[in-house]
């Protein structure tokens, strides 16, 4: 999550300008927005046969990482632990910009994802999803008899 | 006449440097990784998300009193990729930070794990902490 220390800050006026944006164009977003700013960021595409989903989570332990699809919803979830030392220690924390805590993303799956072919690695901090396509749903010439 | 010829040559090359030193501070990109800084009585440690960074696409500097961390993600995509939604827009990481004198910049360990660059800059021996032992006259 983005933590803003001054809520009328360059961001926030961005945000609201991009609402107002939408407003003017009448574009519709999704029920589940754009749901941008989160932890972890997310980049999505898509191939002929896939889609792919890449979070960038570093530092998470994968055991913790929960990766569920569920009606055409994928829901990332898990936990960052912080390094940082406890208020007892003799420690000065000057930066702390990182996130820290659990987190969930959920996004909106196109609907020829299949649910049963789903691979998901993990490596160098990046979590990279690939959810298969439907056969049936993949371009398919069609012989003229 | 002669005075001009032999200087100017000289203002266009630095001119040139100039233009030069511009152009590669703008011209690649890069995102400023989140950090986290702390510090105790020994050193500062430093933490930094550098996701899809591996260790050979990691470059850590320490010129004078500047620390450079410039690292590049090396995520494979697969071919015919169609991005519809990005958050992570560029593949480059960059954040430069001034190092105060009492850090021993000829002893930093760096590890880089799952993303997570975790840098320690010691303070050098004469900056430590000492107890003055107090005599008894």
């Amino acid at each position: 999550m983005y933590r803003s220390l001054f809520p009328r800050d360059m961001f926030a006026e961005m945000d609201r300008l991009q609402r107002e944006m939408q407003q003017a164009f009448d574009l519709s977003p999704t029920i589940r927005g754009f749901g941008r700013n989160g932890f972890p960021a997310l980049n999505i595409g898509g191939t002929p046969k896939t889609v792919e989903v890449y979070a960038f989570a570093p530092g998470v332990d994968p055991s913790s990482l929960e990766v569920n699809l569920e009606r055409g919803l994928l829901t990332i979830a898990g936990r960052r632990a912080n390094n940082l030392p406890g208020s007892d220690a003799k420690a000065a924390v000057h930066i702390n910009e990182r996130f820290e805590g659990s987190f969930r993303r959920v996004l909106t799956l196109p609907d020829d994802a299949d649910p049963d072919a789903v691979t998901a690695k993990y490596r160098d901090g990046v979590l990279h999803i690939t959810v298969q396509r439907r056969a049936s749903s993949q371009p398919r010439r069609i012989s003229v008899q | 006449m002669e005075k001009s010829t032999t200087t100017s040559p000289r203002v266009a090359e630095s001119k040139e440097l100039a233009r030069k030193d511009d152009s590669s501070r703008y011209s690649d990109a890069a995102l400023t990784p989140p950090v986290d800084v702390v510090e105790d009585s020994g050193g500062i440690t430093l933490f930094a998300d550098l996701p899809g960074v591996s260790r050979d696409k990691l470059s850590l500097q320490v010129a004078s009193d500047t620390l450079t961390i410039d690292a590049e993600s090396g995520l494979s995509v697969p071919e015919g990729l169609e991005s519809s939604h990005t958050e992570v827009g560029l593949a480059r990481f960059r954040r430069v930070f001034t190092l105060s004198k009492e850090l021993d910049t000829n002893a930093i360990s760096a590890e880089l794990s799952q993303g997570v660059l975790k840098l320690r800059i010691p303070k050098a021996e004469h900056a430590q902490p000492r107890r003055i032992e107090i005599q008894a006259a």
